[in-house]
Order: structure tokens, then sequence, then C-alpha cells
């Protein structure tokens, strides 16, 4: 799950962390009215959409006078921003962030993660700040600073010295990295993080250190005891299928291609998708029905897939272990039933009962063809969308 | 013999509801020593033939249990894993989906300088075919033999044990080390331990994107394994930033693509699948059973 830049800030406030003041604002008179309660300007309106590289799009602009916030606001709002990470179809602007700008000397980066390697939360810093930091990792990997986390003692003061050392933060900026990154760590741990990245981290020409940007990665794993993290998510920043298919425990991320796919478990899903474009084909998602997939379950993900109007046929791979092949081609055969089904369907079942699953299959009236094992399936289905 | 688990292991279950029950029903029908249940506040029970006990620690004294498998649910079961570890078990595998990463960062932690090995969590488990299955694996695919199985992913193990055995092949033991990034056992641990089995020829490594667990895997086969490795990669095709069911299956900052895994793991020697239909193909191209 991701939050707005606005929400990040607010909960990075919480714990400590300096970051400018700043207001979101949903039109462009509340944007001059934030803009006069929260200083004498410049001020910054930046547009909230989950992606990268607003600025370059236009979704970061400056103004000097409050009625200057007014009208880049306004015309900020409404409109598609597109940048490298949202594709070429963008994204609408529904909301602004207004906020006080600084005088920047420096700019800086820091982010936490769970390193696996390592199994601890790490802390990285690099002195390339506002850079893509998977380039300066490529190409200057010496600018890239880590100290991993004991979880039992958790962040020391002396690793928060060595990182702000590195950085060349001396003098009473030393003192103000240290608090500083102690209030990252502890929100990374408060608020169950996956990422938390600080990018870039300013130093201004006053002496103060402010996260100029933050971008959160939570664990949905963890999500259950964070229901206020939850509240902020943002429906309109994702796609309507994933949505609806995290409403069904079903775990789907959908693709360019044109062949669907439906298979139980995570690993045999990506296999799928590997196979069909292995044969030449392109899969149209990703979809793990999971372990329990009852008739229910299978009929949504049907829906799910049909609703992508690229879809032009649907490949389901099950290999049944403790599931019995027969209730899975009931849950095939009912949810072709009710979604009535107009794209070639090409079903491939192996485990327990495969021999009373596949017969059903076939004296269902449907138009379903049988696979022998994922290659054959595969070919079939391929063979059938180009056809 | 085998590795982590045979024909002696005495397992118990911790988190004997529904579906747990259901799956210590499973192991105990394939010939399991399935001794036992630890749910607090139900010992001195027995449900279905399983003795149930309040703590794991009772469980060990009262009836020798040397390893247990976890179907606790998720914001529980970090818990469970370090009860299970206090307790001085050799193993505990732990089924279990959903544990938060944190959790597991604490529980590696808190395993440090202890004896026992973790297998998961998010796995399918582990088995000795013909003699002990703990975990979630139909049991009727397997068939004993000499190949080794080290997997991330559950039903992609299956595909591979299947190919195994429709050409014949039996397995020596079948490992999940699970999809989590942060989890008891990686690739390298199960390769070690197949190395110095006598009775593992060969071994097949099943991976997925995400991390380096299976990079590292590779170095290993290169500078240590004497015995032939074919593996797969899932992946190819997924998309970066996004989580592929698992916790653990997500291409980060460009990292942990299966294009550089694949290279990796030929660079060093592997025999890599290109399709998940090949697995036992690719295993015979570098491997001749000795009978």
């Amino acid at each position: 799950m991701n939050i707005h830049e606005y929400q990040a800030k607010a909960i990075l406030r919480k714990f400590g962390v300096p970051v400018p003041d700043g207001h979101v604002c949903y039109n462009g008179a509340s944007a001059r009215e934030w803009a006069k309660r929260l200083g004498e300007g410049p001020w910054v309106v930046k547009a909230q959409i989950h992606a990268g590289g607003r600025g370059k799009g236009g979704g970061v602009k400056l103004a000097r006078t409050s009625e200057e916030v007014r009208l880049i606001a306004r015309d900020m709002l409404g409109m598609t921003l597109r940048t490298h990470q949202t594709g070429p179809e963008g994204k609408v602007v529904t909301r602004v962030l207004v906020e006080n700008g600084c005088n920047i000397d420096r700019e800086l980066y820091v982010s936490l993660l769970v390193d696996r390697g390592t199994s601890r939360v790490t802390v990285m810093a690099s002195t390339e700040g506002g850079m893509d930091i998977e380039e300066v990792a490529a190409t200057t990997p010496e600018k890239i600073f880590r100290e991993a986390v004991d979880p039992l003692v958790g962040l020391t003061p002396f690793q928060s010295r060595n990182l702000a050392f590195c950085l060349g933060l001396t003098g009473k900026l030393t003192g103000k990295a240290v608090k500083l990154l102690q209030g990252l760590y502890d929100t990374f741990l408060a608020c169950d993080c996956s990422l938390l990245e600080i990018n870039p981290l300013v130093v201004t020409k006053e002496g103060d250190l402010l996260a100029l940007d933050a971008k959160f990665g939570f664990d949905d794993n963890a999500m259950f005891r964070h229901l206020q993290i939850g509240d902020m998510r943002d429906f309109d920043e994702e796609d309507p299928n994933e949505i609806e298919a995290s409403q069904h425990d079903l775990s789907y991320v959908s693709l360019n291609g044109n062949i669907g796919c439906l298979v139980n478990g995570a690993g045999l899903a990506m296999a799928t998708m590997d196979i069909i474009k292995f044969s030449g084909g392109e899969p149209a998602n990703f979809l793990d029905v999971g372990g329990g997939a009852t008739i229910e379950r299978v009929t949504e993900a049907f829906k799910i897939i049909l609703s992508d109007r690229n879809v032009k046929g649907i490949f389901v791979n099950i290999f049944g272990g403790i599931m019995k092949c027969d209730v899975i081609a009931t849950g095939v055969i009912e949810a072709a039933r009710q979604v009535s089904l107009n794209v070639p369907l090409v079903v491939r079942l192996e485990g327990t009962n495969v021999e009373i699953g596949k017969k059903m299959l076939a004296e269902s009236g449907l138009n379903i063809v049988a696979a022998d094992g994922m290659a054959d399936g595969a070919q079939k289905i391929v063979q059938a969308v180009a056809a | 013999m085998s590795i982590l688990i045979d024909k002696n292991t005495k397992v118990i279950t911790q988190g004997l509801g529904a579906t747990g029950l259901f799956h210590a029903q499973g192991a105990r029908e394939y010939g399991t020593q399935m001794v036992g249940g630890v749910t607090p506040g139900k010992g001195g029970t027995v449900i279905d033939g399983f003795p149930v006990y309040d703590t794991v620690r009772e469980a060990v004294a009262k009836i020798g249990a040397t390893a247990s498998v976890i179907y606790v649910p998720p914001p529980f079961a970090a818990d469970s894993i370090m009860e299970a570890v206090d307790a001085g078990l050799d193993l505990v595998i732990c089924i279990t989906e959903g544990i938060p990463v944190l959790d597991m960062v604490k529980v590696k932690q808190y395993m440090q300088g202890k004896k026992t090995r973790l297998v998961g969590p998010n796995c399918p488990g582990v088995i000795t075919p013909g003699q002990c299955k703990i975990g979630i694996m139909p049991g009727y695919i397997h068939k004993p033999g000499k190949v080794g199985v080290v997997s991330r992913s559950g039903t992609l193990t299956y595909e591979a044990v299947w190919q195994l055995t429709n050409v014949g092949l039996g397995q020596s033991t079948c490992v999940g080390i699970g999809g989590d990034p942060v989890n008891g056992t990686n690739h390298v641990d199960v390769l070690r331990m197949f190395e110095e089995d006598p009775d593992t020829e060969a071994v097949i490594m099943i991976g997925e994107i995400g991390g380096n667990s299976e990079e590292e895997g590779a170095r290993f086969v290169k500078e240590q394994m004497t015995k032939p490795v074919a593996a797969y990669i899932a992946g190819v095709t997924a998309p970066p930033g996004k989580r592929m069911g698992h916790a653990g299956a997500i291409i980060s900052g460009g990292k942990g693509t299966a294009t550089e895994k694949v290279a990796v793991l030929e660079e060093c020697g592997i025999s890599v699948a290109a399709s998940p239909a090949d697995m036992a193909k690719a295993l015979l191209k570098i491997y001749t059973p000795r009978n």
C-alpha cells in the first residue's frame, strides 16, 4: 500500500522528523488562503499522486505570491500528470500540497528498509540527494553508506553519527541528524514500513535539516494492526480490478497481454505467465486463487479477468494438492456458466481426482479445451487466441 | 538417509484448529509420527487421537517431540515460533502465511545462538517421501529416491516433484523454504545439507523474483558442491515494483529480476530450465541416475 506525500509528512511530523509546514488543498481559493496562513512565501505547490518524477511532468511549481499559489493550484487540479512512473495514460491530480519553500544548501538521501541478507532494518544514506538512488548504487556505490540495526537495541546514536559524518553533517548538524534518523527509525517500526525513503533530505542555508519529500511503503501483512494507516489508502490511485480482487482475497496484478490466467499458488501463477510468454503469447494478468479455491472465489476470479477488455482467452492452471480436481472442475463449470463465457478457455488440471475432474469438464457441454500439462495448455491457449 | 526429517521425527502441531487438524491428519495417514498438538487453554484434551498441551515445553517433556509445525494465525505466529525455539526443538516448520516482516526480524534475532532450525514461514513444509511428511503438500505425488528439491514456492514445487516422479526419479527430501523476505532457512542452507547427504545425488532448486537467495545458492553450487544442480526461476514476465503474491516476490529498485538470476545461475554451472514444464528435463541433461 502507498500513501500520498502530505499524509507521509503528517506521520513524520508526529514522530518528530522535521518537514516543511504545509497543507493539502482541493481548490485554488483554499490553496491561496492556506498559503497566507503558512507564511510569507515563496511557496511550493505539489501535485499529490502516487508516482515519482512529478517535477519533470509539471507537478511541482514554485509560487512567489499567494495569488500565484491560487493560479498554479487551479491549473494543476484536474490536470493529467504524466511521469515515467504513471505510464502514458498518466494520473489525474485531485489534490495539491501547498507548503513553505526553503533555501536549499545541499540535498541528501536517506532510506530505511528491511534487508533480506542480514534480516535487519537497514538505514541507507547518500550524499547524492535528489538523484535516482538506483543509478547512484549502480555507478557510484561508494557514495552510499549503510548501518544495519540490531532489533533488540534499536538504532544507536553512534550509528546515526557514523552516517551523519559520512554525509558531511558536522557541528550542530550532527545532533540534528541523530534526532532525525531516530525519528525515522521510530516511524519505520511504529508503522510497520517496508520502505521509508526521504529524497531529498535537505540542509537549508539556515542550517536546518528538512525532509522535503517522503515515500512510504507498508508491509501489507501488518496492516491488520494499523487501521489508521489503512484509512489513508486512496482507491483512485489503484487499478480497480486489483481493488476488487483484494476484496475477495485473490492476489491479482494486471498486465498488458491478452491471455487471462487463473492459477493456484503464487509461484505457479508466475510460472504460468512465463510459459505463456515462452509459447509466444502475452499474459494479461497474475492471479493466484489460493489454496482454498471455492466456487465463489473461482467465479469472482473469472469476473475480474473478463472485466479486462484486452482478454481474448483464459488459461486455468491448477495443481490440486489438498484441493481435489473435481471440486475445481465444479467451480470452473459453475463460473463459466455464471459469467456467460465467450472467449476460449483452456483448463489444465493435475492432482487428486484428476480423471473425474477432466470427465466433468468434458461432459459439461461448455467449450472447454482440456490440456495435458502446463506446456500443452500454454500452447493451446496461445493458438486459440491467435486464431 | 535424507535431510531435516525422517521416520524417527516426532512432530507436534502448534495451532490445532481446523486447518492444523486437517493437515495433521493427512500427515498421520502418510505415516508421520504426529504425536500431539499445542493449543493454549486446551491442554489435557484429546482431539481426534492427538493429545493436546498448553505449552510446547510440556509437549516436549511429556511426549519427546523433536519438531513442530505451525498453523497459528499470522498475528500470533511469531510468538509461537519463539516458544518452539525456547523449548529446544530441533526443527520448526512454519506454514503460516502473512506474518509481519518486522515480527520475523525479531524472531531471527531471538534465534541467534540457539540450536533450532526454522523452515518458513509461508511455506508448504518438508517431506522425505515414504518416511515423513510435515506440511500441506499432497503426499501421493512424491516417490522415494535420490533427488533433493528446494523451493520458495508451494505449487511450483509440486509441479517439479510431479515431473520428477513421472520420469521415474524419486526424491530424497523436498524443502519449501517459503516466499517471505525474512525466513529461517535459505537456498544455501538447504543446498549444503543436500551436498552432505549421502543419499542425495542431484538437486532441483526453484526460485523466483526478489532478493538474492538464488544467486547466493548458485555461488555455493559453484564453489562447494559436487552434485549436479538444475533450476528454474519464476517471474521472467513479472513487472517491477509489483508484489507477485508472495511478500518476497517483488522486483525492487530494478534488482532481483528473473533474467539477472538466470544469468548468475548459468554462470555457476547450473542447468536452468527456460520453461517451468522442463524442470525434470533440465536435470536429466546433467544427471544420470546411478541405477
